[in-house]
């Protein structure tokens, strides 16, 4: 029933008929408005991330899918038919908590069964059911627990099945590994993708953690003060930002501003060619495309640069660089300890991605 | 300066704060009271209960095991015992049909919970004298409920069962007790976090399945000692059959007073009311196993 979505980098070709589809949705707790003409589809089996800071209204969105929330106008279809009119429990979609909420008077295996003995399946369907999804995130042993008894990884994977073990058309995931510690975070953010492209179910994930975003989905949509800011691919959201927010809240940039006239921007010292018209323009220009200046001098964009600090992060090293104007920029090199004195750098014109301003919020984060 | 740090200091000495001393000081008074104006009356009325009484009305200090047979023989004694089990079961009951519905709505339901809440607890701050008084003018020969009753021509005579009988006392003790079983309810629903049920409704289950497979198993520790303070302080009750219950509403305790009182039998007082403790003790304990039985934290 659902196409498994490949890993590749492409979002998912629009011509499929979107599983579900959320037209012009409006949001406002009395007078604040919460979410703000929100369009977006997602299609059969599509990792779908909706990210955004604490506040961009992204829980609310996931919430109005859900069914907890109602949405003040506008409109979502599943399959092609509404789905907003219907109350939470006739909706053929699940939702991963973000404290889990299992129950703490059922064992693991009944907080696992709770949604088909709902359903009045036959109880040895019940059973075989719930022992394949126990099985899947070897939980087997942890059967007769109750959910107090075991640890937040697992409560968490439990959480998971019993969502996916109802066989929804849709996953909705608010957060879920926010409550876990790094490691068993990355741990499970691979074993969460894997299962998605097992089972072919689509995922609408909740999350303000770019990198997370960025290692799970298919799309990302980025969510700021209730307002769709970029809907695209992890590769194209980074690599083509289309706002100076998008290009700071994802991953670190510097961006330039400068005066574009006749095809060249100017920023500071700095020239190069773009398809801007004239007047004045924004850059997004990421750290590692900056690099040493090497022998080939074509097509280029050349300068030289005082080293102010170092920040180590491991493989890398984040350079502060001084410019000879006094412009500053963030530089990623090789790992190396003592980064001294004047370098020449170059980074090629196509690297200074154009982007829309936008009101900066973010501070610059390193 | 200096001396305000040291005097600072001296306060706060945490050796001195976990001391074996320190310890001792603040715990011997509050044992002390117990132990001087609870556990030593206990003894001496346990004491009481097997001695007797003289045809001269004088205590005689020898043991016997009379009372507590006389306790079981005595039809009029167990069958008391008996009645006011019957009653603090009903009133246990009829307020736990109240105060759950009314701690679930404000709970669950209700906009200004702060105001209903209050609403709930603010009769308690009444005199229970006065609401038992005020029972005996509502349900009374004359009183309010009858004299309605014959106004709009259901009843031709006072309804004469309302007042002085068992169903009085019930009512009034209901009335008395439903804040006590309505709070450990409520307090027990408010501590159900409330994506649990949104979960449940997730999952596919309706607000009446998520109100039996989740809510109500949750609130189980609330109902049974809401159920417990409805029962306890029921049995013990003497006010309300004293000014309600009339000859056929007389309960235990009542018994017991006129023990201690006019018939001047202090022994066979003692043994009922070490009887009633027993019962009560043992139900507290029963209560207390099945409330941890059914609590997750």
């Amino acid at each position: 029933m659902a196409t498994i979505s490949q890993p590749t980098t492409s979002a998912i070709s629009p011509s499929a008929a979107p599983l579900l589809e959320i037209r012009n949705l409006a949001k406002s707790f009395g007078k604040t408005a919460v979410l703000r003409d929100i369009s977006l589809q997602v299609a059969e089996g599509e990792f779908l991330t909706i990210l955004g800071e604490s506040g961009s209204g992204k829980t609310t969105l996931l919430r109005i899918i859900a069914g907890f929330e109602s949405a003040t106008s506008g409109e979502i279809l599943m399959g092609g038919e509404r789905l907003d009119h219907l109350p939470p429990y006739r909706r053929r979609v699940n939702t991963v908590f973000q404290h889990y909420a299992l129950f703490p008077h059922l064992t693991v295996a009944e907080n696992v069964g709770y949604g088909l003995k709902i359903a009045r399946l036959p109880q040895q369907e019940v059973a075989t059911r719930v022992e394949q999804a126990l099985d899947m995130v070897k939980m087997t042993a942890y059967a007769a627990s109750k959910p107090a008894k075991i640890s937040g990884g697992q409560q968490q994977r439990i959480a998971l099945v019993r969502a996916l073990v109802n066989r929804p058309r849709l996953l909705l995931l608010d957060e879920p590994l926010s409550a876990l510690d790094a490691n068993l975070r990355r741990q499970m953010q691979v074993e969460l993708k894997s299962l998605q492209r097992e089972v072919g179910i689509s995922f609408v994930f909740v999350t303000h953690d770019q990198e997370e975003a960025m290692v799970m989905s298919d799309r990302i949509a980025l969510l700021r003060g209730g307002e769709l800011e970029q809907v695209a691919s992890p590769r194209e959201i980074y690599n083509r930002p289309a706002t100076a927010y998008t290009a700071q809240f994802i991953g670190h940039t510097n961006l330039l501003s400068g005066e574009v006239k006749d095809g060249v921007a100017r920023c500071c010292d700095l020239t190069w060619r773009t398809g801007l018209r004239d007047g004045l323009g924004l850059f997004s220009l990421r750290p590692e495309n900056i690099r040493l200046a090497s022998a080939d001098k074509s097509s280029k964009v050349r300068f030289r640069g005082k080293i102010l600090r170092q920040a180590f992060h491991g493989a890398t090293e984040l350079l502060q660089v001084q410019c000879s104007d006094g412009l500053v920029l963030s530089i990623r090199a090789a790992s190396q300890e003592n980064w001294n004195g004047d370098i020449e750098l170059e980074f090629s014109p196509a690297d200074a991605v154009p982007v829309r301003a936008s009101e900066i919020r973010q501070q610059e984060r390193t | 300066m200096l001396c305000g740090r040291t005097l600072l200091s001296a306060a706060f000495d945490f050796d001195f704060m976990f001391s074996r001393a320190y310890r001792a000081a603040i715990t011997a008074p509050p044992l002390l009271w117990v132990a001087v104006f609870l556990l030593a009356p206990y003894a001496i009325l346990f004491c009481y209960s097997f001695w007797s009484v003289s045809s001269s009305q004088d205590i005689v200090r020898s043991w016997t095991g009379d009372n507590y047979r006389q306790l079981l023989q005595v039809n009029v004694y167990w069958q008391t015992l008996l009645r006011s089990m019957w009653i603090a079961a009903q009133v246990m009951i009829f307020s736990l049909c109240l105060g759950y519905p009314l701690a679930y709505f404000l709970s669950f339901h209700a906009k200004r919970k702060d105001l209903l809440y209050q609403l709930v607890i603010i009769p308690l701050w009444v005199s229970y004298l006065v609401r038992a008084y005020a029972w005996k003018t509502i349900l009374g020969s004359d009183g309010v409920l009858n004299t309605l009753l014959q106004y709009v021509h259901l009843t031709t005579h006072p309804l004469d069962f309302l007042l002085y009988s068992p169903f009085a006392v019930v009512l009034t003790l209901t009335h008395i007790y439903t804040p006590f079983t309505f709070l450990p309810i409520y307090a027990a629903l408010e501590h159900i976090p409330r994506n649990l049920m949104e979960a449940s409704h997730d999952l596919g289950a309706t607000p009446f399945q998520t109100f039996w497979q989740v809510i109500f198993p949750l609130s189980i520790p609330g109902v049974l000692a809401g159920a417990t303070f409805a029962f306890v302080l029921s049995l013990g009750d003497f006010l309300a059959p004293l000014l309600l219950g009339g000859p056929s509403g007389i309960m235990i305790s009542n018994i017991v007073v006129s023990l201690f009182g006019a018939a001047y039998n202090w022994p066979l007082g003692a043994a009922i009311s070490f009887c009633m403790l027993a019962l009560v003790l043992g139900l507290l304990f029963l209560s207390e196993s099945l409330e941890k039985k059914w609590s997750f934290k």
